[in-house]
């Protein structure tokens, strides 16, 4: 019956029949993927004749999983999130990828060393940097605007309701970085039952004013309705309602927590090597840098910044809204995968049953 | 007499009767079941399969069994109590060696990690040097990684190294096994589910009792009030039930939110301070008021369609016999309507035993159900098994409550519309 449920996906995935000189390339869609377009895909048909078709999934490590595993295999590339580029590649569903492949940066910097850290995995390779930040309503705050994580958490300085993000993934590591761990042992303290704890215990100091959100279109519509004062969410998302819709947001760049989305390759990918090329290409500096016009995620290489321009808009800059800007990745909590894959269900348990008690 | 029984009516050509008959009605069976093949095939593929292979994985989880043949040998052959010698060590080492191979040790590493958390990585993370494992194979592997020294970790893989298992029904009902194999309770605060399920069932019948109470009366209206004017009453109660589910849950989102329309009003008469509005929303209480209004249409629509039955008569017949009209309700009116109220009833119940998004939205912390942890567990956790085994439970309640109407009320007795 499995096999069945996976060749039918997979059946619905050929569509797109396997040609020379062809690729098929799963992302998220909206505006995202509407980004890889103009700064990958039109680039590269142009560089090389080859035609690419942008498929939209909803997880494109679904489709991903489920063709390789009905060894019927049309994509040629997909956009991961990083703890699935890592259970997919452990499963063995992934090409693995040779660093080698990656130009260097422009001044001659191999790309092991201009991507930031993480970003190179054993079978995926990262093109954006997003982060979960803070967001607050400026008019709330006038002459005292919140500027750190702790802040958040003081409802005393800044009252009114706070927007929480409502897993125990990301929340529970900002608490504790917002209590004073330092971001590179978040995972150290967290993997601890005094550390939970610890957690639970800076989150219960907020308990009632917390407005729990799920969707990632939620945050900034809380922030506008004025339902909460302050919020995490995602910075692409505030970006667009304080650039896009010019909302009074302000972004507080301090214990962001910083996650990934990667290009891999399937095992049995019909187009192996313009994948490969596709790959390269993608994720050589300029390409990186010119994606940021469309969407204010980062991009994975240090020397894409130095490049980044105007938003699409033609006036704002970009840089300053950017997850990788320097100025802005002071104190950042970078993901750990491997912890989450090993807990995530035991922190779930523990998260939700805080949440109902 | 006697003679005319012991002779076979027989059709005009010759035939028996019966089998005539019979044949004709086989024809007859046979065209109509032709006509309800496509449904009930739709059914079978998209309905019956999917959940029995769902409800399947609920006991049946073969990730580990299926990559770990060495060591499912050696739990076989050494019964449970056996000291985890250097044999063990050794299946566990030939194992770690093939799962690097095949690329599998996340998968199986997976399955342990559900009931020993933190062993996902114990497996990954020991699997990648499984190749130069050398004996002693005991020293070899805890040199690697102590953890392997846990006998909780060997205790799972034991539970484990059969695909049949009653492990996720354990979890769901916050239990799991100690060491020595024995059925606990959970830690104090990792105890979920039985919580959570108690409260699905809770919220429902106080969503059930309250769109019975609402309902009740417009239905009563609507089935008195001459055609056109029910007409008109009727669209008011149906535009909201075609209208999206996610729509209405936003509205009333827009509506009761601290800063929404409803606490405007309040704070615009005077009667709550600004400072102070009333939180109706992200928590139980918007779960109540939104699934309520969502679902009462379910109740309203099986009342009216029986309360149109009842001859207004007997109502006037009672009346005209002394009663008084407290009386007359209850003892001629009421009890007829009970088909309606059942069915309606029922329906409701069932829908919000389930109820997913709109708990979601506007559930904040409080007003969670047990179907957002069952949705968790699909699209998060990744741990379909549990979700299958939360899902059973909560199958095997309504199903429960189903008996239950159907031996105090009778099912015949039901009235959908």
């Amino acid at each position: 019956m499995k096999k069945l449920l996976i060749l039918t996906t997979a059946l619905v995935a050929t569509g797109y029949a396997a040609s020379a000189q062809e690729l098929n390339i799963v992302s998220w869609g909206g505006s995202y993927t509407v980004s890889q377009v103009e700064a990958y895909h039109k680039p590269f048909t142009e560089m090389t004749g080859v035609k690419i078709n942008s498929i939209d999934a909803d997880n494109p490590a679904t489709p991903l999983k489920a063709q390789v595993e009905a060894g019927n295999v049309s994509i040629d590339l997909a956009d991961i999130e990083l703890s699935d580029a890592i259970r997919l590649c452990d499963e063995g569903l992934l090409e693995p990828i040779d660093p080698a492949i990656l130009p260097p940066a422009p001044d001659g910097t191999p790309a092991t060393e201009d991507f930031v850290p993480g970003a190179i995995q054993d079978c995926a390779v990262a093109n954006i940097v997003w982060g979960t930040v803070v967001a607050y309503d400026k008019t709330k705050f006038p002459g005292n605007e919140p500027s750190t994580l702790a802040d958040f958490f003081d409802t005393t300085k800044y009252p009114g309701k706070r927007g929480l993000l409502k897993t125990a993934k990301r929340t529970m590591e900002m608490a504790l970085v917002a209590d004073g761990v330092a971001p590179d042992q978040v995972y150290e303290v967290l993997g601890t039952d005094e550390g939970v704890a610890r957690a639970f215990k800076k989150l219960d100091s907020i308990k009632k004013d917390i407005v729990w959100w799920e969707a990632g279109a939620q945050p900034p519509q809380l922030l506008a309705d004025g339902e909460v004062v302050m919020t995490t969410g995602y910075n692409g998302r505030f970006f667009a309602a304080e650039v896009g819709e010019g909302k009074p947001f302000g972004t507080i760049w301090d214990g962001e927590y910083m996650d990934y989305d990667l290009w891999a390759i399937p095992k049995g990918a019909p187009h192996l090597e313009d994948a490969k090329k596709f790959l390269a290409f993608s994720t050589d500096t300029q390409r990186l840098a010119d994606q940021a016009k469309y969407i204010a995620y980062g991009p994975a290489r240090k020397s894409s910044n130095a490049l980044i321009g105007l938003y699409k808009d033609g006036k704002t800059e970009m840089a300053p809204y950017m997850p990788t800007n320097p100025e802005n990745m002071k104190n950042p909590i970078w993901t750990d995968p491997t912890f989450w894959a090993d807990h995530d269900a035991e922190l779930a348990e523990k998260f939700n049953a805080w949440l109902a008690s | 007499m006697t003679d005319a029984t012991s002779q076979m009516i027989t059709t005009a050509d010759g035939k028996p009767l019966k089998a005539a008959l019979a044949a004709s009605l086989a024809v007859r069976r046979r065209r109509a079941f032709l006509l309800v093949a496509p449904l009930f095939l739709f059914i079978l593929i998209s309905f019956i399969v999917p959940i029995g292979q769902m409800l399947f994985q609920s006991f049946y989880n073969d990730t580990f069994s299926k990559n770990a043949p060495a060591l499912v040998e050696w739990f076989s052959t050494h019964p449970e109590g056996s000291e985890i010698d250097e044999s063990a060590y050794a299946a566990l080492a030939a194992d770690l060696a093939q799962m690097k191979k095949d690329r599998t040790a996340g998968e199986a590493g997976t399955r342990i990690n559900y009931d020993v958390s933190g062993t996902r990585s114990l497996f990954t993370s020991t699997a990648r040097g499984a190749d130069k494992f050398k004996p002693p194979f005991k020293e070899a592997i805890l040199q690697v990684e102590k953890k392997w020294d846990n006998p909780n970790v060997w205790r799972a893989m034991r539970s484990a190294s059969s695909p049949f298992t009653l492990d996720f029904y354990l979890a769901a009902n916050d239990l799991t096994r100690d060491e020595s194999g024995k059925i606990v309770p959970v830690a104090e605060g990792q105890a979920i589910y039985k919580k959570l399920m108690g409260r699905t069932l809770m919220l429902s019948l106080e969503i059930t009792a309250l769109c019975l109470l609402l309902g009740f009366p417009i239905a009563f209206l609507l089935s008195s009030l001459p055609m056109r004017k029910a007409m008109l009453l009727m669209i008011l109660v149906l535009l909201p039930f075609w209208t999206s589910l996610l729509v209405r849950t936003t509205a009333w989102m827009v509506l009761l939110q601290s800063q929404g329309v409803v606490n405007d009003l309040l704070v615009w008469l005077g009667l709550v301070r600004d400072d102070h509005r009333i939180q109706m929303m992200y928590n139980e209480t918007g779960t109540i008021v939104a699934m309520t209004h969502i679902l009462l249409p379910f109740t309203i629509l099986p009342l009216y369609s029986v309360m149109k039955t009842i001859p207004p008569s007997y109502v006037r017949a009672a009346r005209s016999l002394g009663a008084t009209s407290w009386t007359a309700f209850r003892r001629v009116y009421l009890p007829q309507t009970l088909p309606g109220i059942g069915a309606g009833g029922l329906l409701v119940f069932i829908l919000a035993m389930g109820y997913y998004i709109t708990p979601a939205l506007v559930g904040g912390a409080d007003g969670q159900m047990i179907s957002n942890m069952i949705a968790m567990h699909m699209q998060k956790t990744l741990n379909w098994s549990l979700a299958a085994a939360l899902a059973a439970e909560l199958l095997a309640i309504v199903l429960i409550f189903f008996w239950i109407y159907d031996k105090l009320v009778g099912i015949d007795k039901m009235k959908l519309g």
